[in-house]
């Protein structure tokens, strides 16, 4: 086990699902996820960012695990991941934690809080009787819940506080990574704010490697060291927070940007025509074409690979590469 | 700009807890105000009470009148010439708020039959119109789907079309695009713009988000335990914003620029109805607290013409400064 190695590398990973069509149509093939690679480093986060339907969530759940990816593999500290349900994936597991949207549906309402951010240890027999009790303690107090309110049940809590203690259960087995799936969208202004400071400040304490999955790009900016922007199950653009905030290069990344609102904006806003596509029915070619203002020809029929700029920058996009010439653009 | 809507002094409560307690506002005809606060502030309550759409068990007091008619504790005659007619109202999620079972054309047509008195084949020709009015491609084809073929911006283009059939003179939009995706919402906010423009429709905008808000809006309220606490015109609430509330709302914000700092975030969390702190709701929560923040509820102050804080520390000069955006 090599410590050079990403905490995290994830190399082609695809899942398909199988969709039927009406009520005796024939099944459909969907690519939810569509050869995603992602590194995520210790100590440092890796926003994933993206539209609903984008493959985001499967993106996170495949990483974990949780689900078998149909092409691809992970490697967790430079040693290919395990089986998923094997004893050494169970055992792996405690390495690597998950915080969902809603964290009232992540909390069993018939348990107290003190007993559910215990239960990882007892699972995975960490520490003996009385050490846990302690450890419970201070897993509270590190996420800022009182140690008396671990006697409460998670209907007692406000959202903010349900949310602390979920992270206060996914950090109990001392994970070296972290995917948050949209860990803030469920919460108000003020709490989100809360909670996004709570996840920077233990990253600084323990070194947690993490996957933030967010549609909120200022979400996404103010946690993460890299971020990455799915479209259609594809990354369509990978680079520093504020290099991609401020100069992308993707025209999708590009309408994201300045979708988000703001007071006092300066400019016009991009407003991409139409929904985003069905995956069941994926344009040709490059997926978002057909609501591109930038396409020309060959984006119709020839799907771009993600590549690098010369600024490092990644990319898939054939205008961006500059790889069609500008006068072609069809209208 | 003559008034349109005046509430005094509206409260509402609930098995005798007070969910509002006490809202000030007039919309003038025309205008876009924004009704900015977190869950549970009264800020979709505040409309629901208006229009007499809360449950029975709700003591509604105060007043609210459109155009000098009185509208609490009217007839219900009246009420329903007045909701979907001179008011229209939206909500966060259009899909639960369509008929499931009904071709979105019928819906639409029975808006029309309601309140403008139009069947029949000029129901359906003024139901395309709306359509095309509201940006769905195929408006002849696609009044005949059903709203689960519908994308979810496409079904909230579906219900503003039939808002805009009773010919509104305020439309109310509670959370519009809080269940769409970032691309969509684009396309909403530009929508609402269009129309308020054409038809010189007034516009309350509901929304947990102050970008939001002060992207569409010219004035906006921001609403916290249900009260106004600030109300000011849009640039003037960024530029001179008077309450710590707004401040902290502002501060919790991430910034797209910038270096990445702690957010300020406000700590702890709303109170509970049946636990309102004595004086001003939000001092347990203030980092500007004072002795006399918790004698009684502070007053609403005017800082500016238009501008007013409910606020004790409103009127201190490190208040006045700018704040960056």
């Amino acid at each position: 086990m090599s410590n050079d190695a990403p905490l995290l590398r994830a190399e082609g990973l695809t899942r398909r699902y199988a969709m039927r069509r009406g009520l005796l149509g024939r099944s459909v093939e969907v690519r939810a996820v569509d050869g995603v690679s992602l590194t995520v480093e210790r100590g440092r986060t890796l926003g994933l960012v993206g539209e609903s339907g984008c493959g985001k969530s499967t993106t996170g759940r495949l990483v974990l695990g949780l689900e078998a990816p149909d092409d691809g593999h992970v490697a967790f500290d430079g040693s290919p991941m395990p089986p998923p349900g094997s004893e050494p994936w169970r055992r792996l597991r405690a390495r690597m934690q998950m915080v969902f949207q809603d964290p009232l549906g992540a909390l069993d309402r018939r348990l107290t809080i003190g007993t559910q951010v215990r239960e990882p240890l007892d699972i995975h027999g960490l520490g003996d009787a009385g050490t846990r009790g302690e450890k419970v303690a201070s897993l509270l107090s590190a996420v800022g819940l009182r140690p008396d309110q671990a006697a409460r049940y998670p209907h007692e809590l406000s959202g903010g506080q349900r949310q602390r203690a979920v992270l206060a259960r996914a950090l109990a087995t001392d994970p070296a990574l972290l995917v948050c799936d949209e860990p803030i969208s469920a919460l108000d202004v003020s709490i989100q704010a809360q909670v996004m400071n709570l996840l920077v400040e233990l990253q600084e304490r323990l070194g947690l490697g993490m996957l933030f999955i967010s549609h909120d790009l200022r979400a996404v900016r103010q946690v993460s060291h890299r971020i990455a922007v799915m479209y259609l199950g594809r990354i369509v653009e990978e680079g520093e927070p504020d290099a991609v905030l401020q100069a992308p290069a993707h025209p999708y990344t590009q309408a994201l940007v300045s979708a988000i609102p703001h007071p006092g904006r300066a400019g016009t806003r991009i407003v991409l025509q139409g929904d985003p596509p069905n995956p069941a029915d994926r344009p040709t070619g490059c997926a978002f074409h057909p609501r591109c203002a930038a396409a020309v020809a060959r984006c119709a029929v020839d799907s771009p690979s993600l590549k690098a700029r010369d600024d490092g920058r990644l990319v898939a996009c054939h205008v961006a590469h500059g790889e069609v010439d500008a006068l072609k653009r069809a209208a | 700009m003559s008034t349109l809507v005046t509430m005094r002094g509206l409260t509402v409560a609930f098995n005798g807890q007070l969910a509002l307690r006490g809202i000030d506002l007039a919309i003038s005809k025309g205008e876009a105000v924004g009704l900015v606060g977190e869950s549970g502030c009264g800020k979709s309550v505040t409309w629901l009470a208006a229009l007499g759409l809360l449950p029975g068990k709700a003591t509604i007091g105060g007043s609210v009148t459109i155009a000098g008619e009185e509208l609490l504790g009217a007839p219900a005659a009246k009420l329903e010439r007045v909701r979907g007619g001179r008011i229209g109202m939206i909500f966060q999620d259009p899909a639960s708020s369509l008929n499931p079972v009904h071709r979105v054309g019928k819906q639409i047509a029975e808006a029309l039959a309601l309140h403008r008195g139009i069947a029949g084949a000029a129901a359906r020709a003024e139901a395309k119109r709306l359509f095309d009015l509201v940006g769905i491609p195929d408006a002849e084809r696609r009044l005949d789907a059903y709203p689960h073929e519908f994308s979810g911006g496409q079904n909230q283009r579906v219900m503003i079309a039939m808002a805009l059939a009773g010919q509104p003179e305020l439309l109310v939009a509670d959370e519009p695009t809080t269940a769409l995706d970032v691309t969509i919402q684009a396309q909403i906010l530009e929508l609402l713009q269009a129309l308020r423009r054409e038809f010189g429709m007034a516009l309350v905008l509901i929304s947990h988000d102050l970008g939001v808000v002060a992207e569409t809006c010219e004035r906006v309220c921001v609403m916290y335990a249900g009260r106004i606490v600030e109300e000011a015109p849009t640039s003037r609430l960024f530029a001179h914003t008077a309450h710590p509330y707004t401040r902290g709302l502002l501060g919790a914000l991430p910034p797209i620029t910038g270096p990445r700092r702690r957010l300020s975030a406000i700590p702890g969390g709303v109170p509970e109805p049946w636990a309102m702190p004595p004086g001003c709701a939000f001092a347990p929560r203030c980092g500007s607290r004072m002795a006399a923040c918790d004698a009684g509820t502070p007053a609403h102050t005017e800082l500016a013409p238009g501008h007013g804080a409910a606020c004790l520390r409103a009127m201190a000069p490190e208040y006045a400064e700018a704040v960056p955006a």
